[in-house]
């Protein structure tokens, strides 16, 4: 294993002291429990958005702390679940008395560290649960699908909406709205290694590929050989419009997300092939993100998220935001 | 049980589950991702840390510290239905006027009921529950048949590892070892065994003392 490191017990504290310094203009970091706030208080009557989980998928959720998007980020040990008394300080310090929001993705540990601190709570709270992978079918027979890269889409768009006043049960209206209009779907090239584990999460040869893979580096529908980008990204948007069925002629926003170890310049070459495709099916493209912004640590590979957009979902996406990760209309 | 049991217990527990690091490691490597060992090793860890904070508390006060420790300390599932565990048997009823072995085991088939429904796991889904269901029912139905203390912690050590082997053929349908399907078959749950080992300690410590 080689990474910046000086010691696995430092690792995320330095990373946090870090991100604080450097976005100091945006955020404060907070230690014993961990927690970001943005570097300014909620106003008053403003629902407080608060979401989190394992270190290792930044810049979420840290980076996306600020103007517009989310009030507070709990962030856990690297790949596993934040705690109900980081989430509990987190609501105290920013809830400005109307509600807090918690956006959560559908994975175990996350769920039920949430529920906790929900139950846990005085105040008044919702959740807004996400599950844009497509990878892994929705059947009473699993947990669900995982929450992914839409997540950054949800927070996006109910920042939005709380920032224009909207109530704590209209931004969970939204952020449920948001995440049944999105699908998304991962391929991983490389393994992963979680600090204190020292070497890779799964072991991968060099002409295979993870199909589906989750965000932990968690295996997907299958191990295939590798492919042309096309091919593969054929086979990404396949699987997503065959679960969100957008029609011809719908906008969507094309959100292409790198897991971390994929450099921009085949990000981009995916947008382009993935462009090609959906142009054939006549599927217009009205919004764009690229980049990485739901990462798993040094891992290679990509996800595509699509998000169906309305009139009411473009406006909140077009919004100003000023975060560590994103920033326009400021 | 006292809080001193307790707190003797984990040290136990830290020695086998030390020992059998390793093992418990690969397993999830296999079909998880990877942190199930390290998650265990730091519980278990700052549990014994709190030895001078609960060693005079009474029973339900040293249990609630031990809770809010796990759920805060580990993280993770493993955190939050630990937490759930010691946090439900701190609710029994009049723990702190002592604790026989009816009452240690009232309290633990207590817990055992909250972290299914925390987890929404039952038998058969390839999980802890697979080892804790089983050995919750054998404790209480051997308390029902008024049968020898010793005799009940004997059977709940080969309920606890048939529970755990069962786990080998079964599809998980719950956690992240869902993801993978069939492919999850022919593997032992890392959840499973740890549970496993640390029933075999408690209940093999009681009965060689």
């Amino acid at each position: 294993m080689k990474k910046f490191m000086n010691s696995a017990d430092d690792f995320l504290k330095e990373s946090l002291q870090g991100f604080g310094a450097a976005h100091q203009d945006i955020v404060n970091c907070h230690y014993d429990p961990s927690f970001i706030t943005r570097a300014t208080p909620t106003k008053e009557g403003k629902v407080a958005l608060i979401s989190g989980g394992g270190s290792g998928h930044e810049p979420m959720h840290g980076g996306l702390v600020g103007y517009g998007m989310l009030d507070a980020a709990c962030p856990g040990f690297v790949f596993s679940s934040p705690t109900p008394d980081q989430m509990l300080a987190a609501a105290e310090k920013v809830d400005s008395g109307a509600g807090v929001l918690f956006i959560v993705k559908n994975y175990s540990g996350d769920v039920m560290n949430f529920q906790m601190a929900a139950e846990m709570m005085q105040g008044p709270n919702e959740s807004v649960l996400t599950n844009d992978d497509v990878a892994v079918e929705d059947s009473s027979f699993t947990t669900g699908r995982r929450g992914v890269a839409a997540t950054v889409v949800v927070e996006k768009i109910v920042g939005s909406l709380a920032e224009h006043g909207g109530s704590l049960q209209e931004c969970k209206a939204l952020g449920d709205k948001v995440n049944k209009n999105s699908g998304s779907m991962g391929v991983a090239f490389s393994s992963c290694t979680v600090p204190a584990a020292g070497k890779p999460n799964f072991d991968i040869g060099d002409d295979e590929m993870e199909f589906g893979v989750g965000i932990h580096g968690e295996p997907g529908r299958r191990r295939d050989k590798m492919k042309s980008a096309q091919e593969i990204t054929n086979e990404l948007l396949e699987a997503i419009n065959e679960d969100l069925k957008p029609e011809a002629n719908e906008e969507i926003l094309l959100f292409v997300n790198g897991m971390g170890g994929t450099p921009l310049t085949e990000l981009y070459l995916i947008y382009d092939n993935a462009k090609n495709m959906l142009d054939k099916k006549n599927i217009k493209i009205s919004r764009s993100l690229v980049g990485n912004y739901c990462t798993s640590l040094e891992m290679q590979g990509a996800s595509i998220t699509l998000t169906k957009l309305d009139e009411e979902l473009l406006k909140h996406w077009d919004s100003s935001v000023h975060t560590a990760a994103m920033r326009w209309g400021v | 049980m006292s809080v001193n049991f307790l707190i003797h217990r984990a040290k136990e527990i830290q020695a086998v589950i030390d020992a059998n690091a390793s093992e418990i490691e690969k397993l999830d490597q296999e079909i998880g991702d990877g942190d199930h060992i390290f998650n265990v090793q730091r519980g278990i860890k700052l549990v014994i840390e709190l030895e001078a904070v609960i060693k005079d508390l009474p029973m339900s006060k040293a249990l609630n510290q031990i809770a809010m420790k796990v759920l805060s300390g580990i993280g993770g599932s493993s955190g939050a239905l630990f937490g759930t565990l010691f946090m439900t048997m701190a609710k029994g009823n009049d723990i702190d006027n002592g604790v026989d072995y009816k009452k240690a085991i009232e309290i633990f088939a207590d817990g055992v009921e909250a972290v299914k429904q925390r987890g929404k796991a039952d038998v058969g889904e390839k999980t802890m529950m697979d080892v804790l269901i089983p050995v919750s029912n054998c404790l209480k139905k051997g308390v029902e048949d008024n049968k020898d203390v010793k005799e009940i912690l004997q059977e709940a050590i080969e309920v606890a590892e048939k529970g755990m082997f069962s786990t080998k053929d079964l599809l998980a349908t719950k956690g992240r070892a869902s993801f993978l399907g069939e492919r999850a078959k022919g593997h032992i749950d890392p959840g499973a065994r740890s549970s496993q080992l640390m029933i075999k300690t408690v209940c093999e410590s009681v009965l060689n003392s």
